[in-house]
């Protein structure tokens, strides 16, 4: 019976995985270059998922998506909810934490936690009064499953897993093919000489935010669409799986956040699975988290720099 | 008129009066350079020509325009290409992408592509390490990485800091070869040395920094051979 469900369980794993990694790439960019740990990223995720699920519920009241192809409906939400969530991460940045970039590391931190609940209350209020309630459920546009086999892999999963690849490929050609995105990696290792090759830092900071936030924001997306509701509180708990994936892959690289994204749900979904029958009931499935945070903080005591990072001396 | 002109410059350094009431001028395609001991202020010059630490008094005026209170990647722009001290390249990018973000502010791809044929022509022993790490290269390779990184925006002026520093004396001796090289193609050099003999020697003109004043200007030869100048920094 272990071993039956297994596939399955695989299955479910690699498509949270997969949306642990890209909202894991959101923190560790940010982190990349400025050393700042942007704990409203979560938050960022979950107005992704609003502004997706608003999208699609009121097109849905305006007739608009009838008859329409639910891969061009699914696309023009994505596209809406990352322009949104990436001009949101550049106001972010610029009124909350670019004034204090100057400031001791524990100021920026505490500014981005206050994001984080303006956020959460800022959406809870505008749903409660445009539709008095904040738990909204996502219109449904993939139904049915693949088969593959031994394990079937619903629609809308298999869409999770090959957009996430999608973005994943294309961040790791844009930083290191394009002249923007190596000067993304040379702010991040050194701004005061970038700033001598003509390469404007504000900028940059600028743009590691759209993409990192549109990226977040594109998941949130893709999460309303493969669970089916949401509220404004989802991005806390994804938020820190996710920046626990960044800590695991190494904080600051990209590749790390993406293995370490994956190989967390992984091992969250088995952990769910097997802890409950491996220990006779005494740990079920409600001890998921636990697993996931313990290994975060067994990372930190063991291996600080994560899989992929490399050990750094702290910074004069 | 002269390509750079810092007028009466005070900048003050955490705390410290760094640079008191500085002046001094680069004409263009002349090698000028600034001697001076250590914590002179001569690399704060050059931080604060580049608006990495700004001046409070004073102007500084480049090819006719005031740049005291412009940012760095503007004054940069303007074609002011600073090699700073301790050669900063990017030691995780390649020895080829380190010198594409000197040409950051060239659109031209074509003239991207010639400039880094001209900086292999200058330094043959990049050309071997074009995708190597510019982290795991020797320090006389990181120099010449850097000075060929500053050249990639095909600068109107040239500035660099201690490029002999920590270097066996056959590289300074190319580094020193290379800076009258460029200069005979036409480019300005503005060179801040604790190597005061080596860097009076490719020199047309030169300043001599002390506590953040300039004590002494003359040209270069005279300099050589001024009796308080070798005593206190050729010795």
């Amino acid at each position: 019976m272990l071993l039956n469900i297994l596939p399955q369980v695989l299955v479910d794993g690699l498509t949270l995985g997969f949306m642990y990694a890209v909202v894991a790439l959101g923190y560790t960019m940010v982190y990349g270059i400025l050393e700042f740990i942007n704990f409203a990223h979560g938050e960022i995720f979950m107005v992704g998922a609003f502004v997706g699920t608003e999208v699609l519920l009121i097109s849905d009241s305006l007739g608009a998506l009838e008859g329409m192809n639910p891969y061009v409906a699914f696309f023009l939400t994505l596209v809406i909810a990352m322009a949104l969530t990436g001009g949101l991460g550049v106001l972010i940045e610029r009124v909350a934490y670019r004034p204090l970039r100057g400031a001791p590391r524990l100021v920026p931190l505490i500014s981005a936690i206050g994001v984080s609940f303006l956020l959460q209350d800022l959406v809870r209020f505008t749903e409660a009064i445009a539709r008095n309630e904040f738990y909204l459920n996502t219109p449904a546009l993939f139904s049915g499953s693949i088969s593959l086999g031994i394990a079937s892999i619903p629609t809308k999963g298999f869409i999770v897993i090959v957009l996430a690849i999608v973005m994943m490929i294309a961040l790791t050609l844009f930083i290191n093919k394009t002249k923007w995105g190596i000067a993304m990696r040379a702010v991040a290792q050194d701004q005061s000489t970038a700033s001598l090759m003509t390469i404007n830092v504000d900028k940059v900071i600028m743009l590691t935010f759209l993409i990192g936030s549109s990226l977040g924001g594109a998941t949130g997306v893709l999460f309303s669409q493969n669970y089916g509701t949401i509220d404004p509180y989802i991005g806390f708990i994804l938020g820190l799986k996710a920046f626990t994936a960044a800590v695991l892959g190494g904080i600051g690289n990209l590749r790390g956040a993406m293995v370490g994204g994956v190989l967390l749900g992984l091992l969250e979904s088995l952990s769910g699975a097997y802890m409950g029958p491996l220990t006779n009931g005494a740990f079920g499935a409600e001890y998921k988290d636990v697993f996931a945070f313990s290994i975060l903080i067994l990372v930190l005591l063991f291996k600080p720099e994560g899989l992929f990072g490399e050990a750094v001396k702290e910074k004069v | 008129m002269p390509l750079l002109e810092l007028q009466n410059v005070h900048t003050y350094y955490g705390g410290i009066h760094a640079l008191k009431g500085l002046s001094i001028e680069v004409n263009e395609g002349e090698v000028v350079t600034l001697i001076g001991s250590n914590g002179a202020g001569k690399s704060t010059t050059l931080k604060t020509i580049c608006g990495q630490t700004r001046a409070r008094e004073g102007r500084i005026v480049f090819d006719g325009k005031d740049i005291t209170q412009m940012r760095t990647h503007d004054v940069a722009a303007m074609g002011i290409a600073h090699v700073p001290e301790g050669r900063r390249i990017f030691p995780k990018l390649t020895v080829r992408e380190n010198l594409e973000m000197g040409a950051f502010s060239v659109k031209d791809k074509q003239i991207i592509e010639e400039g880094i044929e001209r900086a292999f022509r200058y330094f043959p022993r990049l050309k071997e390490r074009i995708d190597q790490k510019g982290g795991t290269m020797s320090g006389g390779e990181q120099q010449m990485l850097a000075i060929a990184r500053g050249l990639m925006m095909k600068p109107k002026i040239l500035m660099l800091d201690e490029p002999s520093m920590g270097l066996a004396p056959i590289l300074v001796e190319q580094i020193f070869d290379i800076v009258t090289e460029l200069n005979r193609e036409g480019m300005t050099i503005l060179l801040v040395e604790q190597n005061a003999n080596q860097a009076l020697s490719v020199a047309n003109r030169g300043y001599v920094i002390q506590t953040g004043e300039i004590i002494l200007q003359d040209e270069a030869q005279n300099l050589l051979t001024n009796p308080q100048v070798r005593e206190a920094y050729l010795a």
